[in-house]
C-alpha cells in the first residue's frame, strides 16, 4: 500500500493550499477560498466533468479540476490568460449551440452562465450561431423547461437522483444530438413528480429550467449579477433560493 | 491645443429596434463635446442618405434582409472602424428569436393567420426587400472590429468608447460595464 506522503498541500499559480485525502482540486480550492471557473460543478452533488471550464494545468496537464483527486506536490496553474482564453471560447460555445437571447431571458441578471461571460471578457460568440430548434416544455403546471438554453451540464439529472430521491431527467443523444430529457412515458414534465421545492427545479445554471410566474421578479441593480460576481465563492445558496433573493 | 481633424462619424439600424440609437442620445450634453472632435455622415441622426469614407461606421440591428446585407457591406468598404453595436448586431437578438421558425411560418402567421386581417395575403411588392431564411449576426457577414454589448450599451459605453478613439487609445470594452441585457 503506497503511504500517503506529509505534505498534505497543492499549490495553485503562486498560492499554497491544504486538502484532505479525497477531496478534488476543486473541492480543495473552493474550500480555501481559491476560484477556478466552474458551470457543471455544484458542492454536494457528484461531480462529472462536463463542461471543462475548470480545466486547469496540472503539473504541465490540462485536467478538470471538479474531477481530478488532489494529490501532494501537484503544481497547478489556473488564473493565466492562456486558460481564461480557453474557457472564453468555451463559453462561446455554449452560447452559440443554443439559443441566448439574454434580453428576452427570465433568468437574466441571474444567470451564471451569463456571469460568466461577463468575468472572462465576451463580447461576442465568434463562432457561427448554430440558432438550433429545440423543443420547449410548458406542459408542467410549475414548472418550465425551455430546452433552447439548456447547456447540458447535467446538474438537474444528478440533483433529481442525488438529493431529490427522483429521477427526473437524462441526458440523451450524443454530440449535437444530445438533449435533456424527461423520464416520463411521453417525455413530458407534467407527468413526472418534479416539485418546485426540488433541487433539480432550482439548480440550473441557465433559463433552461424555471419555475413559472417568477419571471423579472427582481429589478434591474437588484439581480444576483448585479450585485455578486460569479468569481465569489458560495454563491449556490443564493442561485438556488432563485430569483427572489434580491437582498431587500 | 493643435487641433486635429474631425473623425467621421456613421450610423445605422438594420434589424433592430432603434433602441441604441436612443441609448446614444442618452448621452444628452456630451454630445456636444463629441461633436468638438466628431462629425456625423450618413445616420438617422442626420438623415444623409449617402455614405462618404468614414472613420467609425456603427452597426445596430442584426441581418435579416436582402437590404441589410447590402448597407452593412458599404459600411464595411467606406468605413475604417466597424462596430457592432448591442445584442441583435451581435448574437441576432430578439428579432432572432423568429430563427426557430421557417420564413413561411412566419410570414403567414403575421399576415395570413392574424384575426381580423382585411385580405390577407403575404405582401409582394417588388420594392421589398428578400427576407433572408434567419436572422444573422453582423460578424457573419463582414469583418467587425469592435462589439459594443448591451441591449442596448448604455450612454456611458458609448461615451467611453468614442472618447478613447479620439484620443487615440485602443478601446477597453472589457473593462466598461459588460451587460448583455
Ligand atoms: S440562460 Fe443566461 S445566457 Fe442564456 S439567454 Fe438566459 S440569461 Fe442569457
Ligand atoms: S436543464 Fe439546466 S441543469 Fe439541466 S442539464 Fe440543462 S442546463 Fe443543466
Ligand atoms: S466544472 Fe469541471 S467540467 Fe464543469
Amino acid at each position: 500500500m503506497v503511504t500517503e506522503p506529509e505534505s498534505k498541500f497543492i499549490r495553485i499559480d503562486d498560492q499554497e493550499i491544504p486538502f484532505v485525502h479525497g477531496q478534488t482540486i476543486m473541492d480543495a480550492t473552493l474550500a480555501a477560498g481559491v476560484y477556478i471557473p466552474h458551470l457543471c460543478h455544484f458542492p454536494g452533488i457528484t461531480p462529472q466533468g462536463n463542461c471543462k471550464l475548470c480545466t486547469v494545468e496540472v503539473d504541465g496537464k490540462p485536467l478538470a479540476a471538479c474531477t481530478s483527486p488532489a494529490a501532494a506536490g501537484q503544481r497547478i496553474r489556473n488564473n493565466t490568460p492562456e486558460l481564461n482564453e480557453s474557457r472564453k471560447a468555451l463559453t462561446q460555445m455554449l452560447f452559440i449551440e443554443g439559443n441566448h437571447i439574454c434580453p428576452s431571458c427570465e433568468k437574466t441578471g441571474n444567470c451564471p452562465l451569463q456571469a460568466m461571460a461577463y468575468h472572462l471578457g465576451m463580447l461576442h460568440g465568434h463562432f457561427p450561431a448554430q440558432f438550433p430548434v429545440r423543443e420547449v416544455d410548458a406542459s408542467h403546471p410549475t414548472i418550465m423547461l425551455d430546452r433552447d438554453r439548456c447547456i447540458l451540464c447535467s446538474l438537474c439529472v444528478r440533483a433529481s437522483r442525488e438529493v431529490d430521491g427522483k429521477n427526473v431527467f437524462a441526458i440523451a443523444g450524443r454530440g449535437t444530438h444530445a438533449s435533456l430529457i424527461v423520464n416520463t412515458a411521453n417525455g413530458k414534465l407534467v407527468d413526472s413528480d418534479i416539485e418546485p421545492s426540488d433541487l433539480a427545479a432550482r439548480i440550473c445554471p441557465v433559463g433552461a429550467i424555471l419555475i413559472k410566474e417568477h419571471g423579472y421578479d427582481a429589478p434591474i441593480g437588484k439581480r444576483i449579477f448585479d450585485q455578486h460576481k460569479i468569481n465569489e465563492i458560495g454563491l449556490e445558496k443564493i442561485y438556488i433560493a432563485g430569483a427572489k433573493s434580491d437582498d431587500s | 491645443m493643435t487641433h486635429k481633424p474631425k473623425l467621421k462619424l456613421a450610423t445605422t439600424s438594420l434589424a433592430g429596434c432603434f433602441g441604441c440609437h436612443m441609448s446614444f442620445l442618452d448621452m444628452d450634453e456630451r454630445i456636444v463635446e463629441l461633436l468638438e472632435h466628431i462629425e456625423f455622415d450618413r445616420s438617422p441622426f442626420t438623415d444623409i442618405k449617402q455614405l462618404d469614407h468614414c472613420d467609425i461606421g456603427l452597426i445596430e440591428g442584426g441581418v435579416c434582409n436582402a437590404e441589410n446585407v447590402h448597407v452593412l457591406r458599404t459600411y464595411r468598404a467606406n468605413c475604417r472602424i466597424l462596430v457592432a453595436v448591442g445584442a441583435c448586431a451581435i448574437n441576432g437578438g430578439v428579432p432572432a428569436l423568429r430563427n426557430h421558425f421557417s420564413l413561411k411560418e412566419c410570414l403567414e402567421e403575421a399576415y395570413v393567420k392574424t384575426p381580423d386581417m382585411i385580405n390577407p395575403h403575404i405582401p409582394d411588392d417588388p420594392e421589398l426587400p428578400l427576407l433572408l431564411d434567419k436572422v444573422y449576426p453582423v460578424h457573419e457577414v463582414v469583418k467587425i472590429d469592435y462589439f459594443l454589448p448591451g441591449c442596448p450599451p448604455s450612454a456611458d459605453t458609448f461615451y467611453r468608447f468614442l472618447s478613447e478613439l479620439i484620443e487615440g487609445k485602443e478601446p477597453q470594452i472589457g473593462k466598461v460595464e459588460l451587460r448583455y441585457d
